[in-house]
C-alpha cells in the first residue's frame, strides 16, 4: 500500500561518486552509474525510483546535496 | 577655553585617549612595564559602556581585536616586547585582511624575557614587520606623554582611513613617566564602516580573509596592498627638527631617546657647539625627507642615539645615502643614556674633549 | 508539492572542494538546515578555521571571517563583544581545536563566551596530507606515526569532556555523522547547541566524529565504519552538560 508519491531528483554532476547513498537506501533505489558527470566521476542514479518511500536516507548520507525529494500526492 | 590639565602616568593617558578616540573594546594582558593600560582599561571601559576584556594570552588578546575589527569597532590591544612577539601572526593576518585597529608596544630589555627597563630594542620587529609577509603598519613614536596621547587619537583615524593596523611604538619610561597632559572631548564612536561583519541582512554576505590560494590573485591583493602603503609613505611621515637650521652635527633620534637627546643638545649648544636634534615621529614611515635635506644642505655628521645596538641607524643610513658620517650612540639591556654621556659622544665627534 | 529534502537556502550551491564521501559536506548541510528553520541567516557571523574546511566561507551564505590556526574562539569572542546581538558559531577541526586552539577553546568556555564551537573529529590534520592529530588514536598509521602511533607520541584526549568541566559552558555533546540515525542526531544536538546560545546561555560546543577516506586510505563507507566502530569506542557520544534542559523545557514543546 502506497502512502505517498515522491518525486526524486539526482543533480548528477553535483556528485562525486562516494557511493554512500546507495549503501544507505533501504529499497535498492539507487545504483552508481556509467557514465562520467562533469566532476569526473561515475555519479549515482536513481535505477528504481518507483520504489522511492522518500525516507530521505540518501538525502542525509550525501555530503554533496545531489537528492532533491517532493512528496506529490 | 582653557583645556583642562591632569597628572597622568602613561600608560594610562594612552587608554584614556583612545577612549577620547572612540574606541571602545580593548583586549589585553598583563606585561611589565605596560600593565596600568589594561587596568585603566578595566576601570573605565564600563564607565563609557565600553568592553575591557583580559584574554589568556597577547596571542589571544590579538585574535578578539581581529574579530572585533572585523565587526567594524573601534579596539585596541597593547602589550611589552615579548608580547608583542606573540602578537605577530595576528597582526599579519589583519594587514591581510584589511582590518583597522591600534596595537601598541611598550618597548623593555630584550632579547627574550629581559628585564622590566625601558629599551627601544624592537624598532626591527614593529617597523621592519616582525610578521610574516610584505607588509607595512604605520608606527607612531611619541615622546612626551601629551604626545602620546594626541598619537593614539591619530592612530585610530589613519587606521580608519587606511583599513590597516597602526601601532603605537612607546617604551618602559613613557609609560611610567606621569606628566601633565590634557584631552580633547569624548568622541562617540561611529558605526560606518560598510565592509564589516553585522550580519547579511538586505546586503550580500561579506566575507574577510587574507587567504587566496590562487597566485595569480594573491599577486594583486599585494600590489593592492602595496599601493596603500606607498599612499602612506608618500602622506603620513612626520617628524620634528630641533635646533637643525645651522647645525653641524644632527642627532637623530625618537621617542625617549629623544627626549633625552634634546638636553644633550642644548648642553652643546650652550658651549658652542652647533648641534640639532632630528627626531622622527611616525618611525613607520620613516621621514627621510628632512634627513636628505639636511644632508643636502651641508650636514655632514649624524649622530643616531637609541637605546638598542643600532637599528633605526639602518634607516638613517639609507637616508643620507653616503652624503654624510651617521655614528651610532647607544645602551642596551634596559640601560638609559645620560644627556652628558650623548654630550660627550658629540664632543668627541666634533674633535674636542669629553668634559 | 512538499519539499522533503534539498539545498538549504544558508548553503551556497557551488561545488565543494571536500573529498568524495567526506563528511564535511554533511556537517555543512546540517548547520545550514538550522541556520534556515532558526531564522539567523542575516545574523549570523561564522568563523572559519585552518585545515580543510579553511575555505566553509564559501560554502554559506553568511557574514564570515577567516581566523589563524587555532584561534577561532578567540576570534568569534572579539565579534560577539563587539556586536552581542549577532550569532556566531566557530567550525574547526580536531587539529584546530584540539592541538594549536586548545587555550583559545578552553578559556572561550571558561568566560562562557556566547558563541557555538563546532569541532570536526576525524582523528587527523587532513589538510597537510594526514599527519598526527591529539585525537587520533592509538596504533593508527598516518603521515608523523609512520609505525602507529605509540606511548612516545603519547595518547589521545577528550575534547567534549574537558569542556564540559568549564564552569561557563552551557551545551556540550558528542554526536557522529556517519549513519542516517546519527545524522538526524548531530542535527538535533547542534539546534540545542545553538539555542544555548540563542538564549544567552552560556557558550556551547557540539563534537561531532567524522571521517577522513582520503588520508585513511579506505573508501567513504569502510571509513564510516571505522567513526563507528573504533572512534565511538574511545569518543562516546552523548551530552555532557546540558543547560537547555532547565531553563527551555517550559519553553519547548
Amino acid at each position: 500500500m502506497r502512502l505517498r508519491t515522491i518525486l526524486l531528483e539526482l543533480n548528477k554532476d553535483r556528485c562525486k561518486g562516494c557511493e554512500l547513498c546507495t549503501e544507505a537506501c533501504p529499497r535498492e533505489v539507487l545504483a552508481m552509474g556509467s557514465q562520467i558527470n562533469a566532476l569526473g566521476y561515475r555519479a549515482a542514479e536513481a535505477i528504481a525510483p518507483q520504489k522511492c518511500t522518500g525516507c530521505r536516507a540518501c538525502a542525509l548520507v550525501c555530503p554533496e546535496v545531489v537528492f532533491t525529494i517532493y512528496q506529490t500526492a | 577655553m582653557e583645556p583642562m590639565m591632569t597628572m597622568m602616568k602613561g600608560n594610562e593617558a594612552l587608554g584614556e585617549a583612545a577612549i577620547r578616540a572612540g574606541c571602545r573594546f580593548f583586549f589585553g594582558y598583563p606585561i611589565t612595564p605596560q600593565s596600568e593600560l589594561p587596568a585603566y582599561m578595566a576601570r573605565r571601559m564600563p564607565e563609557v559602556g565600553g568592553t575591557f576584556l583580559q584574554a589568556e594570552s597577547e596571542l589571544a588578546a590579538v585574535n578578539m581585536l581581529l574579530g572585533a575589527a572585523a565587526a567594524g569597532v573601534r579596539a585596541m590591544t597593547s602589550s611589552s616586547s615579548p608580547g608583542f612577539s606573540l602578537k605577530q601572526e595576528g597582526i599579519s593576518y589583519m594587514i591581510g585582511s584589511q582590518l583597522p585597529c591600534v596595537v601598541v608596544n611598550i618597548m623593555r630589555g630584550g632579547p627574550g624575557l629581559g628585564n622590566i627597563q625601558p629599551s627601544q630594542g624592537d624598532y626591527f620587529q614593529v617597523v621592519k614587520g616582525g610578521g610574516h609577509g610584505d607588509y607595512r603598519m604605520i608606527t607612531l613614536a611619541p615622546s612626551t606623554v601629551q604626545e602620546l596621547v594626541d598619537l593614539t587619537m591619530l592612530a585610530f583615524d589613519l587606521a580608519d582611513a587606511y583599513r590597516n593596523p597602526v601601532a603605537l611604538l612607546g617604551d618602559g619610561l613613557l609609560g611610567q613617566t606621569m606628566e601633565p597632559v590634557s584631552f580633547p572631548p569624548v568622541r562617540e564612536p561611529l558605526d560606518d564602516k560598510d565592509w564589516a561583519l553585522t550580519g547579511a541582512r538586505g546586503r550580500p554576505k561579506h566575507v574577510i580573509t587574507s587567504l587566496e590560494l590562487n597566485p595569480e590573485g594573491l599577486e594583486e591583493l599585494n600590489l593592492r596592498l602595496q599601493a596603500k602603503f606607498a599612499a602612506m609613505a608618500a602622506k603620513e611621515a612626520r617628524w620634528e627638527e630641533y635646533r637643525c637650521d645651522d647645525a653641524e652635527l644632527v642627532v637623530v633620534a625618537y621617542g625617549t631617546s629623544a627626549r633625552i637627546a634634546r638636553a644633550a643638545v642644548d648642553g652643546a649648544r650652550s658651549i658652542g657647539l652647533k648641534v640639532g636634534l632630528y627626531r622622527p615621529i611616525t618611525v613607520w614611515p620613516f621621514p627621510v625627507q628632512g634627513l636628505a635635506r639636511l644632508a643636502d644642505r651641508g650636514v655632514r655628521q649624524f649622530l643616531d642615539v637609541e637605546m638598542s645596538s643600532g637599528q633605526m641607524v639602518e634607516d638613517v643610513k639609507l637616508a643620507v645615502l653616503g652624503r654624510a658620517r651617521v655614528d651610532f650612540y647607544g645602551r642596551l639591556g634596559g640601560m638609559v643614556p645620560t644627556p652628558r654621556e650623548i654630550l660627550s659622544e658629540i664632543q668627541k665627534l666634533m674633535g674636542g674633549e669629553a668634559s | 508539492m512538499k519539499l522533503l529534502a534539498g539545498m538549504p537556502q544558508a548553503m551556497s550551491p557551488v561545488v565543494t572542494h571536500y573529498c568524495p564521501g567526506c563528511s564535511h559536506g554533511v556537517l555543512h548541510r546540517i548547520i545550514a538546515e538550522l541556520i534556515d528553520e532558526l531564522d539567523l541567516r542575516e545574523r549570523t557571523v561564522g568563523v572559519a578555521s585552518v585545515g580543510c574546511s579553511v575555505l566553509a566561507y564559501n560554502y554559506f551564505e553568511t557574514d564570515f571571517v577567516q581566523a589563524p590556526h587555532g584561534r577561532a574562539p578567540a576570534v568569534a569572542t572579539g565579534i560577539k563583544r563587539a556586536r552581542p546581538n549577532l550569532f556566531v558559531f566557530t567550525y574547526q577541526g580536531d587539529g584546530d581545536m584540539a592541538a594549536i586552539g586548545t587555550s583559545e577553546i578552553i578559556h572561550a568556555a571558561a568566560r562562557g563566551e556566547k558563541i557555538t564551537a563546532i569541532m570536526y573529529n576525524n582523528t587527523i590534520y587532513g589538510m597537510t596530507g594526514g599527519q598526527m592529530s591529539p585525537t587520533t588514536l592509538m596504533g593508527a598509521v598516518t603521515a608523523t606515526t609512520p609505525y602507529g602511533r605509540r606511548e612516545e607520541n603519547g595518547r589521545p584526549y577528550r575534547m567534549a569532556e574537558l569542556l564540559a568541566q568549564m564552569p561557563g559552558t552551557a551545551y556540550v555533546a558528542r554526536t557522529h555523522v556517519a549513519d542516517v540515525g546519527n545524522i538526524v542526531k548531530t542535527k538535533r544536538a547542534i539546534r540545542k547547541a545553538f539555542e544555548a546560545q540563542l538564549n544567552g546561555l552560556g557558550f556551547s560546543m557540539v563534537e561531532v566524529l567524522g571521517n577522513c577516506p582520503t588520508n585513511w586510505g579506505v573508501t567513504p563507507a569502510e571509513a564510516n565504519r571505522y567513526v563507528m566502530g573504533e572512534m565511538v569506542d574511545y569518543f562516546p557520544l552523548g551530552e555532557f552538560k546540558d543547560l537547555t534542559k532547565e531553563v527551555l523545557a517550559g519553553v519547548r514543546a
